[in-house]
């Protein structure tokens, strides 16, 4: 029995461990069933010259081989742009890019089709990097632009102005179940997807579009996800969709699993960020102003980039109010896998570049970094109001702060570390304080809805389908206990069925955190319905007509509180033999969204979710090893549906955004293939790289108006906890510095990158000792109230890291740090 | 010709027609038992872990959590194998199921099998007794989901319990089996002699097939890049190939030791090598991975070289005209290429005992700190005379080259030399004589080479005091001392 608020187990946890939980890798193959693989581009660009099946398709065992031309339907898909060729016809845009279907009797058959099958390329030039993008011209979307007041003049007035750029890394999915679909012809040309997805409506709208079907010919039905984190929301259609090609042609079951090599290699990642910005601070380090322009590297179709560019952009804020501010963002088209959803979907990227600022002008001005972020919080009027105009009504930001760094010692730990930095010369400590801020909803307004259908048989027992998928985010252990709650059954009694299109349509992908505010209020909704058929017919039972809304569902049981009641499959067992019905849908919508994106103003987010970090870290100054030794989080889950699974959301999305912004490190050969295409050269982090002293809280008596229990969204806020450690591998890097020096730190800070920040902070140190009084790191910030980018000591820095093109749109562009031009009086 | 028999969660299992290189992973889920789950088919990730009930180097019987996704069948021939649809006993959840289950240790649910299997060998092991090794035994166990607090917690929570059941009572009557083996299928021949006659013997019927042991390597060949091992001959089975033992001059290895043994054997009594196993793998690879394999594979990240060089160790090969010894730093000849003849197979690996004044070192360094594969590895040894000069020195450095190597010139120019930080510092340039080294996506040159240097100078300066404690929970380069400099 899992009750509303309290500790349960994951639903699934017992099948997890003795080996009974089924995927769709798992589920039997039905008789004659067949596989496929996909024959992708070797090129990153290239003009189709010829292709060739007739040797392939003479293999013994060999099925089918299918091009484009073999396509019944539309060969374009995509989850808002239908501009992804689901087989290539013409050209190819990425390594990896699928080519041609083979559907054979084993793997074995299917990769010699593979090398039978001729293709003749030419070869055409190729955009590998967001930079080349930018210098090209080349983008997905047209700029996207939020402005507010007057940053120019507030900028001419700062105390310290900062000019920088901010480079992060992508970073891939590594869900442990990768992508995989089972299609399965039924009777009348009618097709049913098994498929690792988190949104199977999309497979299904888009697999009856290529198939040239309605949609109501074919079924999505998804077991549950071994991980997903965004790389199932919108990649797992192509796979889904090339199942059904082979399935629908070879009129036998088809089953399409990628390999994790093929699943890294082909499918897209986290975007890759470049960014340039120009900042203002006063004297005590409150952000007067802030002009950044990102651009994102969205591979080569537009898959979701434009709203994860639109996210990054809303969130360049994060946690603080800033007066006068002008953010631009674009989308930039590169010859790599179409960049993708990823937990956090463009926020984590959006705040990397003011935490950047931050750090850099906490480490200029001698201010605390968990000090100058508290000045800068959001607060009460004016300073309530986001950059895009939202007015911020519960901000809780400053409670955060003040209880988590009296519960973690913040203030006594920070003078032990001090003490044994001094006495400690190959070895420095740190701490990093993060805030983060979330907007809870889809930003594409129309996608905050949810549908639900509870089943109760006569026996009382139910069968409960929701349009939300399970990835391990604990979304059916929510929606168990929401369930169990509502008609006051045990959890027992309740079946939380697969999630499939047949059941409730029309559904959105489970992401941007909002699985359990939409379909938990769906689910409530359904459960109300049946309620308020079996009230009066319990009331009748009882002999209490007339007094049917007094009475609870509790417990099993209908019936007054301490009086008398009846049990719930009696009720139900009544209803059916009344002719009653016993089923009900349930719909939700979030109320008061939109958002005008022309303008850049509105109300995107139906609320805020927060929470703040300190981490700890321990740097080797030999190697440029680390490790994180303490995590004390802080965080905002609402009143908590389930505290557990939720305690499970922060600690895994800490844990995940530190392996983005630490050892995850994508790396591409000089012709676009990845090269970090496995577990053996790509590293995700184990469980030596998780703190031992890990202390995550969440936030108590934080009820949430309007939202289902009064809970709040969990799943992607907690990833950018983790940038803590990146301002904790600053001071830690810092410590081996002298005074003034201005580090330029990109992520991933694998260990060679913590080396060379830490060999140039000691460099620093040398060259410190002869620096004239010119370059002084005070001299810069003086009285003028004007402050350059301390160019001298950036160019003691990793400088081979901190070199930047030329913008070709560099009149509208902050200036990059090696054009500056010192302001100095 | 012989089928392969084994036990799969207690029922008798015969095979008789598939292709010796077909993996346990492959063959179990092939017969429905999907609950283990292929997540990466090279050993990095842990989701296909089983359980094998095996024999440690002294003959003691062992669970041992192995990737079964490396895993050939031949090599379970006369044992016990143990997948996570096996541990649930008359319905009743194994104590690793409830301890993961009560902590929500599984998210998605993916990488669980693969943990508890882990978790399992825990169970039975006897010598958790430090927090990191708990963290070692998991480490080989990838989760995407949970940031790994109540996996961690979990293992604590069973580690070393033993409860009395079924598990407990194999592991106390099972004798070692023999797994003398020729089998072939589908075109495919594997032998396994027992005897060294035999294995002549097998040479000479087979003169193009490849040995194999662990497989840890090897098995990618078929798992990752599809090619077929159509002859194999494995050297698991040999007399003397599995033994560790200590005389009054020298420490000997059998070439099949499997280095979770010899870590153990080692931790009291040559902690260089015990360091270096500790970062050298996940516990399922040191499962199967052996000592002759990671030399024989002459591969310049291979961890085990650099150490073993810097200790001055011998290697003795052996063939049907007898034996003889090879210095560990001629073995290897260059990329991939060693000093082993045809018909000559490595015995045995012979470490000379330490001068107790010796320092010794052993660093690896990579991305990520368990379970990855090194950027740079280092051997050090430092020996000197009464006079405070450096008489003896040998450093021994993997991943900088071809092939594991020592540098030579820096040697030279500290031989003789007091052993400061002025002779140090003065010596650290030579390394740039020594090596070019290695640059790509593990780390680049520039990397590489700061790294070699600094290992040097965190060697010299950990020669200076007395390492603090708990060195193990840290990177292995760290240089943390008592008392600082």
């Amino acid at each position: 029995m899992s009750k509303l608020h309290e500790a349960a187990p994951h639903e699934s946890g017992l099948r997890h461990t003795d080996g009974r939980a089924l995927y769709v890798d798992d589920m039997p193959m039905p008789a004659g069933g067949l596989v496929a693989s996909v024959l992708v581009s070797p090129h990153a660009h290239a003009r189709i010259l010829r292709r060739d099946a007739t040797a392939a398709r003479a293999i013994a065992g060999v099925e089918a081989i299918l091009f484009a031309d073999d396509i019944p339907g539309s060969n374009l898909i995509g989850p808002i742009v239908h501009d992804e060729a689901l087989l290539a016809d013409h050209e190819v845009h990425a390594v990896g890019q699928s080519v041609a279907l083979v559907v054979a009797d084993s793997l074995a058959t299917c990769r010699a089709a593979s090398e039978a099958i001729e293709i003749d390329y030419e070869p055409l030039p190729a955009i590998l990097n967001v930079r080349d993008a930018i210098e090209a011209g080349s983008f997905l979307t047209e700029p996207h632009c939020i402005r507010r007041g007057d940053p120019d003049t507030a900028l001419q007035g700062a105390a310290l102005r900062l000019s920088g750029e901010y480079d992060n890394g992508g970073q891939d999915h590594f869900y442990l179940e990768t992508q995989a679909a089972l299609a399965i012809p039924e009777e009348n040309g009618n097709l049913k997807l098994l498929s690792s997805t988190q949104h199977p409506s999309e497979v299904q709208s888009m697999a009856a579009a290529v198939l040239g079907l309605g949609r109501n010919r074919v079924t999505c039905e998804v077991p549950r996800m071994g991980g997903a984190f965004g790389g199932k929301e919108s990649q797992a259609t192509q796979y889904a969709c090339l199942a059904a090609l082979g399935a629908m042609h070879t009129g036998r079951a088809v089953k399409l699993w990628l390999n994790r090599d093929q699943d890294m290699l082909w499918t897209g990642n986290r975007h890759p960020f470049h960014s340039r910005y120009e900042a203002g601070f006063d004297a005590e380090g409150r952000l007067l102003a802030f002009k950044v322009r990102i651009w994102s590297d969205g591979g080569w179709s537009q898959d979701l980039s434009g709203p994860v560019l639109d996210r990054a952009l809303f969130h360049l804020d994060n946690a603080y109010f800033i007066p006068h501010l002008e953010f631009e963002g674009r989308a930039a088209r590169t010859n790599l896998a179409p960049n993708t959803a990823f937990r956090g979907f463009g926020g984590p990227q959006g705040m990397l570049v003011v935490e950047d600022a931050l750090n850099r002008a906490a480490e200029r001005l001698g201010i605390d970094p968990a000090e100058i972020r508290r000045r800068n919080y959001y607060g009460d009027a004016p300073r309530d109001t986001t950059p895009y105009g939202q007015v911020i009504t519960d901000c809780r930001l400053a409670r955060i702060h003040d209880e988590l760094t009296s519960s973690a010692d913040y203030r006594a730990r920070q003078e032990a570390i001090d003490t044994f930095n001094q006495g400690s010369r190959w070895v420095k400590r740190a701490l990093g304080f993060g805030p983060v801020k979330f907007g809870i909803s889809f930003t594409a307004s129309m996608l905050n809805q949810a549908g639900a259908l509870v089943l109760v048989y006569a026996d009382g027992t139910v069968q409960l389908n929701h349009g939300g998928t399970e990835m391990g985010q604990g979304l059916h252990s929510k929606m168990l206990t929401i369930c169990s709650h509502e008609l006051g059954v045990p959890s027992e009694s309740v079946r939380v069925m697969h999630t499939a299109t047949d059941k409730v349509p029309n559904t959105s992908a489970t992401a941007a955190s909002s699985g359990s505010d939409l379909n938990g209020e769906a689910v409530r909704e359904a459960c109300k319905a049946i309620r308020e058929r079996l009230r009066p017919i319990a009331a009748g039972l009882l002999g209490l007509e007339g007094a049917g809304d007094d009475l609870d569902f509790a417990d099993g049981h209908i019936g007054q509180e301490g009086g008398p009641s009846l049990p719930f499959a009696q009720v139900s067992q009544e209803a059916w033999l009344r002719q009653i019905s016993l089923s009900a849908t349930g719909y939700y919508r979030t109320p008061d969204i939109a958002y005008d994106r022309d303008a850049g103003r509105g109300k995107p987010f139906h609320y805020f979710a927060y929470g703040s970090a300190i981490t700890e870290v321990e740097v080797h100054g030999l190697t440029g090893e680390f490790r994180v030794t303490r995590v004390d989080i802080l965080h905002d889950a609402g009143d908590s549906l389930v505290p557990t699974i939720d305690i499970g959301q922060v600690e895994g999305g800490y844990i995940q955004g530190l392996g983005w912004l630490t050892t995850e490190e994508l790396v591409w050969d000089s012709a676009g293939a990845l090269v970090t295409h496995s577990p053996s050269t790509y590293k995700i982090p184990a469980v030596g790289d998780a703190p031992v002293d890990f202390r995550v809280a969440l936030l108590t008596d934080a009820r949430q108006q309007d939202v289902i229990h009064g809970s709040k969204a969990v799943g992607e806020p907690p990833l950018m906890l983790a940038i803590s450690a990146v301002t904790a591998l600053r001071q830690a890097i810092l410590a081996f510095a002298s005074p003034g020096f201005d580090l330029h730190f990109p992520v991933p800070a694998t260990p060679e990158a913590v080396l060379r920040a830490v060999e140039a902070a000691r460099r620093s140190g040398v060259e410190a000792t002869d620096r004239s009084p010119e370059n002084g790191e005070l001299r810069s910030h003086g009285s003028s109230g004007h402050s350059d980018n301390g160019s001298a000591a950036r160019s003691a820095s990793a400088s081979d890291e901190s070199t930047s093109s030329s913008s070709p749109e560099s009149s509208a562009a902050p200036p990059s740090p090696t054009t500056t031009t010192p302001d100095t009086p | 010709m012989d089928p392969i028999r084994f036990q799969l969660n207690g029922r008798p299992i015969v095979v008789e027609d598939i292709p010796p290189t077909t993996t346990v992973l492959q063959y179990v889920r092939s017969t429905g038992a999907t609950g283990t789950k292929e997540g990466c088919a090279e050993g990095d990730c842990g989701a296909c872990s089983v359980v094998v009930l095996d024999h440690d180097a002294g003959g003691q019987p062992r669970y041992r959590a192995i990737n079964s996704c490396l895993l050939f069948l031949p090599m379970v021939h006369g044992k016990q194998v143990f997948t996570v649809e096996g541990l649930t006993q008359d319905g009743e959840p194994h104590p690793v199921q409830s301890a993961l289950v009560d902590r929500l240790g599984s998210q998605c649910g993916y990488c669980t099998p693969g943990v508890v299997m882990s978790m399992f060998e825990a169970c039975y092991r006897d010598d958790l007794d430090q927090d990191w090794k708990v963290d070692d035994q998991m480490c080989g166990n990838l989760c995407r989901c949970t940031g790994y607090r109540p996996i961690r917690e979990a293992t604590h929570a069973i580690a070393g319990q033993q409860p009395d059941d079924s598990f407990s009572a194999a592991l106390a009557a099972t004798a070692p089996s023999s797994m003398a083996l020729h089998y072939e299928a589908a075109g495919h021949r594997y032998q396994c002699p027992d005897s060294w006659s035999e294995l002549w013997d097998a040479m000479d019927r087979a003169p193009e097939a490849r040995f194999i042991v662990g497989a840890t390597d090897l098995a990618l060949t078929v798992t990752k890049r599809f090619q077929p091992l159509t002859d194999l001959i494995s050297l698991e089975a040999l007399p003397g190939m599995d033994g560790i033992e200590r005389n009054e001059s020298s420490w000997t290895f059998g070439a099949a030791v499997k280095l979770s043994d010899l870590e153990a054997a080692t931790e009291q009594d040559l902690p260089p090598i015990a360091r270096m196993l500790r970062f050298f793998a996940s516990r399922q690879i040191k499962n199967r991975a052996t000592v002759g394999g990671n030399l024989c594979n002459a591969s310049p990240i291979g961890d085990m070289a650099p150490i073993l060089m810097a200790l001055g160790a011998t290697l003795h090969l052996r063939s049907r005209d007898g034996t003889r010894s090879v210095p560990m730093d001629s073995f290897f000849l260059d990329y991939r290429e060693t000093a082993m003849g045809p018909g000559e197979v490595l015995a045995m690996v012979e470490v000379p005992l330490p001068d107790p004044a010796a320092r010794i070192g052993a660093y690896k360094v990579s991305k990520r700190r368990e379970l990855d594969i090194s950027a740079v590895c280092a051997g050090c040894f430092v020996l000197l005379d009464e006079g405070g000069l450096v008489s003896t020195i040998r450093l021994a450095y993997g991943g900088m080259a071809a092939t594991t190597s020592r540098a030579q010139a820096t040697e030279a120019a500290l031989l003789g030399q007091p052993w400061t930080e002025d002779s140090i510092e003065a010596a650290i340039p030579h390394l740039d004589a020594d090596f070019v080294p290695i640059d790509d996506h593990r780390g680049s040159a520039w990397y590489r080479g700061t790294v070699a240097k600094n290992l040097l100078r965190g060697f010299f300066w950990e020669t200076q005091g007395e390492p603090v404690v708990g060195l193990s929970d840290r990177p292995s380069g760290t240089v943390v001392l008592r008392e600082g400099p």
